[in-house]
């Protein structure tokens, strides 16, 4: 049996009045134990909410959170045995970082041997020993991060949620902590519930991927599953792909407004959006192609170049070149698609 | 910090030490047997005791009414909210003489509860605590509030998710970081109550008496300046202890709390209980705010001939016997004399103000809760003392109309400096940097960008210190002339005499004073943002 279950969670806010607009919108999730499960989604989708009502800091106005099968409501925040990570760690600033990792250890009546013997170990599994006397306010970013996570580990939550666990760290650091967070995640064989809008630490985190949009599920998969396959172009869009366009497919074929456009064996029929990813935009001598595009920028991305390409009277086209073979802005190129990178979205446009 | 610094020193320092001197020493010796002397006397004892207990009780009921009001305030978000906060606080600003002149009509001989059962609690001491609950309210809900209102509602989340119930959350963290702010409400409510004159001298009768009150009948009735210097210093000394505490809790308070934007954790109540609170903290500042403020309005309409102006025209004319002049020229004189203090007040604090954020210290510090002094020392001693050391060249100001402005000044100054302090020193310095970089020159850039954060406050400043001064009794009974007086001593001169055409104008003239204090602190409503404010 799944450790969490949402059945048809509904959040709005703004009341009973026609203005209302539902931060959850008939929400169904399950997260088995032990799964790490991240919900990525823009701000405004509603994964902030979908937290809070797990954690029953904030009220239902439809549907029912199930957890180890039992229906939470009316259990009182405190009594669900779930623990939260804020995005700005909430860490208590009176009190030390002893005391703040203790806090929960106090809540459930532990010893107060026992508490400190868990605060020790607690901080050195988090990567800070002996921290116990130091004052909140003389730590860094990154290690307040760790007293939160000490913190919120201590009472042993049966689903340990996080709320943007990165945010405000700054990227190296970022990196750095996620791999630690995965890894100490699988020893302990803690069940996840993450949210952020970053799909770096989304697919970096997680078993288990969720795209929310404007409360609703827009896909849920493997971190793999999503990225080659977004269901629809706000999923697309939302992973950072801009090649989406209105098309025609006929068998292998789509009818672009870049031309004909080779698509993948068993792609669904019809008129769709399709997605063009960026490393499936060869750039060819312009007298072999069907299309040929003038090179308005070039952006150093690290491990490629991004070249944004104008057809005449298409979209703009962004291609992924190796470092040596990046055109200079301006240039003359032809173009060709490779029909592995390229995918066919569900119909749905959205808006 | 020249200039507040000498003012200080000639118009609080100079005539406080002159009359405890003239109280003390005779034929040139100090006689501080005289202490002892006074203080082993019973009836000081008592009013001793009464002094301490009765602003341990007043504060202690004020925290237990007040404080549920300031969790409302802080985090309700409800329809007249605004109207609610402007109701509460115009207590603050009005004088002692009307709300001891509103009890009375309330709960004294002949005063509502009176005709409708016969209750009167003016021979009891509930009518000066109630009045001093009534007063202080604002302070808590302020003061409390305020910081309330910017801790952050997660901090109370976070303990709930590690098991904390939502009272043990409240407890464990809500509580801590409120405890300063609860003491520094606690401790000035101690410092107004502990000093209470007006309201003591309306509602106590010959039973109930405060030190400041027992000043004045030493030195005004008695002509007993050795005993009245004795208590002053008496009050003098307790004063400077409560501030040096309120001093210690102040800095307590900075500590480093997570404070968030006001504006965003307040949210409509839910569910019957939140309601029944805010229900409830609805109807205690109808019944103890609005009820005495509509009585005594109603009674000043009630002639005796019924309804009508009687009582105001009365104030028209100078045959009542009790004035040289029509008591309603009292209103241009407090007008006029409020104004000159204000700006005495602004000038002087604004000064002291800008000298304390630009150095630091404990001189600084000590300057501080120097300029929180007048607010407690005996404003009946500050009176006399002006009479008696401003009197001979080269200082002679007392044929002079400044005399009175001076004196309200005195009291408006701390409001003053309070009001600005925050404000100055919340001016982040990288502002004017940036305006530098621009371009600006110093002084352009103090005008763009200074200025502009601090003009609200230097407003809200200014009607503090109005509404202050005009509100004034302690000092200004001693030193106004009879052809001269203000509101609140008019009103008081008119409640000592008997007869209903004297109390019906009491209740007319403190009409006024109220109508003019509220007025000018609902302009200050509309100016005043929650983030820009000082204590008060």
């Amino acid at each position: 049996m799944a450790l969490l279950t949402l059945d048809d969670a509904t959040v709005r806010f703004g009341g009973p009045s026609r203005n209302a607009h539902a931060a959850l919108d008939r929400v169904g999730l399950e997260v088995a134990e032990h799964e790490i499960v991240c919900v990525l989604g823009p701000s405004g989708s509603g994964k902030s909410t979908l937290l809070r009502v797990v954690a029953g800091l904030q009220g239902l106005d439809g549907g029912r959170v199930f957890l180890d099968g039992r229906d939470q409501a009316g259990v009182p925040a405190h009594r669900r045995g779930v623990g939260l990570m804020f995005q700005d760690h909430q860490l208590f600033p009176q009190r030390d970082v002893g005391a703040n990792v203790a806090f929960g250890l106090r809540m459930h009546g532990a010893a107060r041997s026992e508490q400190q013997g868990s605060v020790r170990e607690l901080l050195e599994l988090v990567g800070l020993p002996g921290a116990e006397r130091r004052a909140v306010a003389s730590l860094s970013g990154g290690e307040q991060q760790r007293v939160a996570l000490a913190r919120a580990l201590a009472p042993r939550p049966r689903l340990l949620m996080l709320d943007e666990p990165l945010g405000q760290l700054d990227r190296s650091l970022r990196e750095r902590l996620v791999v630690e967070l995965r890894e100490l995640f699988g020893e302990l064989g803690t069940t996840v519930l993450a949210v952020t809008h970053d799909q770096g630490e989304a697919f970096a985190l997680a078993d288990r991927v969720v795209v929310m949009r404007d409360g609703r599920i827009a896909q849920s998969g493997t971190p793999l599953d999503v990225w080659r396959y977004p269901a629809d172009e706000f999923v697309a869009r939302f992973l950072g792909f801009d090649n989406v366009v209105d098309a025609t497919v006929a068998g292998e074929a789509a009818d672009t407004p870049w031309g004909k456009v080779p698509v993948p064996a068993g792609s669904p029929q019809g008129r769709a959006k399709i997605l063009v990813r960026p490393a499936g935009v060869r750039l060819v001598p312009p007298a072999d192609a069907q299309l040929t595009c003038t090179v308005t920028t070039r952006t150093f991305r690290g491990t490629h170049v991004a070249v944004h390409l104008q057809a005449t009277e298409a979209p703009r086209l962004e291609a992924a070149c190796a470092l040596r073979d990046a055109p200079e802005p301006g240039e003359e190129v032809g173009v060709a698609f490779d029909a592995a990178e390229i995918v066919v979205l569900d119909g749905a446009s959205p808006a | 910090m020249t200039l507040p610094a000498v003012f200080f020193a000639l118009f609080f320092a100079y005539p406080v030490v002159a009359i405890v001197a003239r109280g003390l020493k005779t034929g040139g010796h100090w006689q501080f047997g005289r202490i002892t002397d006074v203080l082993g006397q019973s009836d000081i004892r008592h009013v001793l005791w009464f002094t301490t207990w009765q602003a341990f009780a007043s504060t202690a009921l004020t925290l237990l009414i007040a404080l549920p009001g300031a969790y409302v305030f802080a985090r309700f978000d409800f329809r007249g909210k605004q109207v609610l906060r402007a109701v509460v606080t115009v207590p603050f600003v009005l004088p002692t003489v009307v709300v001891g002149t509103a009890f009375l009509a309330l709960v004294g001989r002949g005063g509502l509860l009176d005709q409708l059962w016969g209750v009167r609690l003016d021979t009891t001491v509930w009518a000066i605590l109630l009045a001093h609950v009534f007063f202080n309210y604002a302070v808590v809900v302020r003061t409390v509030g305020g910081l309330w209102s910017q801790l952050d509602p997660r901090q109370e989340e976070a303990a709930r998710m590690l098991g904390a119930s939502r009272w043990t959350a409240w407890r464990t963290v809500t509580l801590p970081a409120l405890g300063p702010a609860v003491a520094a409400a606690a401790l000035m409510v101690f410092l107004f109550t502990f000093t209470s004159f007006g309201v003591v001298q309306i509602l106590g009768g010959p039973t109930f008496s405060t030190l400041e009150v027992e000043i004045y009948r030493q030195t005004a009735q008695i002509f007993d300046l050795s005993t009245a210097a004795v208590l002053t210093i008496v009050q003098f000394a307790a004063v400077g202890v409560i501030l040096a505490v309120h001093a210690w809790s102040v800095r307590r308070r900075e500590s480093a709390l997570r404070l968030v934007d006001a504006a965003h954790t307040a949210r409509r109540p839910r569910g019957a209980g939140q309601w029944a609170l805010l229900g409830g903290v609805v109807a205690t500042v109808a019944v103890l705010i609005l009820l005495p403020l509509g009585v005594l309005i109603q009674r000043s309409f009630q002639g005796p001939d019924g309804f009508g102006f009687a009582y105001y025209k009365a104030l028209t004319s100078s045959d009542s016997g009790a004035f040289l002049v029509p008591p309603i020229q009292a209103i241009g004189n407090s007008l006029q004399y409020a104004l000159a203090a204000t700006a005495i007040a602004v000038v002087i604090g604004g000064l002291a103000a800008a000298a304390l954020t630009r150095r630091s210290g404990r001189l600084v510090r000590g300057f501080d809760a120097l300029l929180m002094l007048p607010l407690g020392v005996s404003a009946v001693t500050v009176g006399f003392g002006f009479l008696i050391t401003l009197d001979k060249p080269p200082l002679d100001l007392r044929g002079t109309w400044i005399l009175v402005p001076l004196a309200q000044a005195l009291v408006g100054v701390p409001f003053v400096v309070r009001t600005m302090l925050p404000v100055l020193r919340a001016v982040d310095g990288r502002l004017r940097e940036a305006a530098a970089v621009l371009g600006a020159s110093p002084l352009r850039a103090w005008r763009e960008v200074d200025l502009p954060m601090v003009r609200r406050a230097l407003l809200i400043a200014a009607g503090f210190a109005f509404a202050v001064s005009l509100g004034e009794f302690g000092a200004t009974v001693f030193i106004a002339r009879p052809d001269n007086p203000t509101l609140p001593v008019a009103v008081a001169r008119l409640l000592g005499r008997a007869g209903d055409l004297n109390y019906g104008q009491a209740m007319a003239l403190s009409t006024i004073l109220m109508v003019v204090c509220a007025v000018s602190l609902l302009l200050l409503e509309r100016i005043r943002t929650d983030r820009t404010t000082g204590e008060f």
